[in-house]
């Protein structure tokens, strides 16, 4: 047996960031959200990407309410409750696409309610042994997380906590104490989607939390464009794009691929 | 009903916490919004000159003190305990909403934000948020479901005349707490320059506390009054509750006092056996501790955790999450819960008008339809005091269709 055996959690982020540095580019996470268009659509869109060469992914579970949302992933995320979806099928979705092969690392972003209901232990074991790597959980702030913390170091799945431009020093050292995956940074005060800008003082903030932080730094929010993503190497160690994908779901697994591609290729030197 | 002592450890502690419930869940760049919330709010508190000119307002603007009403007919009708409504109707704005309203919105003012957002179910802190703004001078957005603009006609028009401006919600199930998940959006992206004046005692730290405080002079007052009236304390202060901040507002006050019993009431719309209310507490096949609209209470929710649609007849009390401390009132047995159908709210509704000469809200007919179920099961020398917490005006169109007078 030949086969490389896949490093998981934190040691599987660890090295995609490291293999990422080694490549001077920022690596390219696109989130996607389980059962849109639909569950098998939705695997198909996640599989196409993961063949075009993506870095890791975050794969979207979704919530009746999601608070940091603009208006393309909760109408997404809208049909895919309507499609049956439940924090369950999220988790087989990993294990399928473990099991077709993707080996990229991949965190599932839920909000906080849904693994309430599951079980923060049960949630926890269960996205292991299905091959997820981390959680992110975008209204769980560090001060809240201690159990969250301690059951994810158990599991060995990587934690991501967020920064956004209103975060101060104390709040930078807090975040960067907690992470054990990365800093989840958000570029703007706002909710997901696409801008045509990014915000002019970007660079500024982001040098600000550098000088803070020494875990890796994950821009997202409002980056949607290949032109954008080439801002991103020597930036940050690496980018999301949602909602752009999001859109080109609606069309099959055939538009996401290639918009990935392209995100993809952006950030080759 | 047991009562315990529950006031020698105030709540919620530093990080919000009444107990197990409260919190923070909210997205990072809130979190140092509430800092500053929460810094300014206790310098503010601690400033006479801020305590005295809310006091000032509450006195020649709301037209505090209410009055309490001695329900005479109603309480020979019933035959039972002796009726005292607290009169939140008679509040400027026709509600109770207006009392946390200026609170906040001096508070605005003070932080140097002159862009204020608000959500409303039954629009009563939209006009209520509106009104102060419009005292104030500041420029206010409102955030109101399209289900709840269609059945609240009054109130839009209400808000658009005092120069808000009305952002229907199309997300969800386009009520209540579809309105609170824009709001929220519209303040993490314009957090720098803009204040949430969040209408109930729910929400993140310090927004639980705050709305509870400022809602605590309904009880501040009618402590007094029904002493002087009646001669002594209650034996039971009764309230509807939706997020809860009249309820708190009334309860607060009452506390310590272990004889006095704190009822609250919430919607039990269509019964419990459908899943068409919004009875959090009286439900456990839907009511569970969970997360929404960041602090940690009861929730009616899915076995997977997603939020349920509710259903009430009254607007206001149509929410999917209630109160934290509510919750925590309630697993320090220190304040009991149970509900009111539609069907119980709108006789009530009628028992008022009639007997008393009262148009109540449909969110405080709740209240009184325990009351009249409670009242004829006690001693005629007891004493119960419901907070009356709106007028029913808004409510015209909604109780014609319902008992089917219109045409």
């Amino acid at each position: 047996m030949a086969e490389t055996i896949r490093v998981f959690g934190i040691k599987a982020l660890a090295a995609m960031f490291s293999r990422a540095k080694e490549e001077s580019r920022a690596a390219f996470l696109p989130y996607f959200p389980v059962g849109y268009p639909t569950y098998d659509a939705s695997l198909d869109a996640i599989q196409a990407m993961a063949e075009v060469g993506v870095d890791g992914f975050e794969i979207g579970v979704p919530f009746s309410d999601p608070l940091a949302d603009g208006p393309t992933i909760q109408a997404a995320t809208q049909v895919a409750l309507e499609n049956g979806i439940t924090v369950s099928k999220c988790l087989d979705a990993v294990r399928t696409l473990r099991g077709r092969g993707v080996i990229q690392p991949m965190l599932l972003m839920s909000y906080l309610n849904p693994l309430l209901a599951y079980g923060l232990e049960r949630f926890a074991a269960d996205a292991r042994a299905a091959g997820a790597d981390g959680v992110i959980v975008p209204d769980l702030p560090p001060e809240e997380a201690e159990a969250w913390s301690e059951i994810c170091r158990g599991a060995g799945l990587a934690t991501v906590f967020f920064l956004a431009p209103t975060s101060d020093s104390r709040r930078i050292e807090l975040v960067n104490r907690h992470v054990t995956g990365f800093i989840y940074v958000v570029s703007l005060t706002g909710v997901t989607g696409a801008r045509a800008d990014l915000p002019p003082d970007l660079t500024g903030f982001i040098t600000r939390v550098r000088a803070l932080a020494d875990k890796p730094l994950v821009l997202g929010f409002g980056i949607s464009t290949p032109e954008q993503a080439r801002t991103m190497n020597g930036l940050v160690d690496g980018f999301i794009v949602g909602s752009a994908l999001v859109k080109a779901g609606r069309d099959g697994a055939g538009p996401v691929g290639a918009l990935a591609a392209r995100l993809r290729e952006a950030v080759n030197v | 009903m047991t009562v315990i002592q529950t006031s020698t450890t105030p709540v919620p502690d530093e990080r919000g916490y009444f107990g197990e419930f409260g919190g923070r869940f909210v997205p990072e760049t809130l979190i140092p919004a509430l800092d500053e919330l929460t810094a300014a709010y206790h310098v503010a508190m601690a400033d006479p000159a801020f305590r005295q000119e809310l006091a000032q307002l509450q006195a020649t603007y709301t037209g505090r003190p209410t009055p309490i009403s001695y329900a005479k007919r109603l309480s020979e009708h019933l035959g039972g305990a002796q009726i005292y409504l607290k009169r939140e109707d008679l509040a400027h704005t026709g509600a109770h909403k207006i009392n946390n309203a200026l609170g906040q919105a001096l508070l605005a003012q003070r932080m140097g934000k002159r862009r204020v957002v608000a959500e409303t179910g039954a629009g009563q802190h939209g006009v209520a948020s509106a009104t102060a703004s419009a005292l104030l001078g500041l420029e206010c957005h409102v955030y109101m479901g399209s289900v709840d603009i269609a059945r609240q006609q009054p109130n839009v028009f209400r808000m658009k005349l005092l120069g808000a401006e009305v952002i229907p919600v199309e997300s969800g199930s386009k009520t209540l707490k579809d309105a609170i998940n824009e709001a929220i959006r519209d303040w993490v992206t314009n957090v720098r320059d803009t204040f949430y004046l969040l209408g109930s005692a729910l929400g993140p730290h310090p927004y639980p506390m705050m709305v509870r405080d400022f809602q605590s002079v309904i009880g501040l007052e009618a402590r007094r009054q029904i002493v002087e009236m009646a001669g002594r304390l209650p034996d039971a202060c009764v309230a509807c509750v939706g997020g809860g901040s009249n309820a708190i507002g009334l309860f607060h006050a009452f506390r310590d006092d272990e004889n006095v019993d704190l009822i609250g009431v919430e919607a039990g719309g269509r019964g419990l056996e459908g899943g068409e209310h919004a009875a959090r507490f009286a439900d456990p096949n839907l009511g569970r501790p969970g997360v929404l609209h960041g602090t940690r209470s009861f929730v009616m929710q899915d076995a997977d955790g997603q939020i349920v649609n509710t259903h009430s007849v009254s607007a206001g009390l149509d929410y999917a999450s209630v109160g934290p401390e509510h919750s925590y009132l309630r697993a320090q047995e220190r304040a009991y819960y149970t509900y009111a159908t539609d069907e119980e709210a709108l006789a009530a509704f009628q028992t008022l008008c009639q007997l008393e000469g009262i148009i109540p809200a449909l969110e405080s007919s709740h209240a009184v339809a325990e009351v009249i179920k409670r009242a004829p099961g006690m001693p005629k020398d007891s004493i119960i005091l419901v907070n009356l917490s709106g007028r029913g005006d808004k409510d015209l169109d909604t109780v014609m269709r319902e008992l089917g007078l219109n045409g």
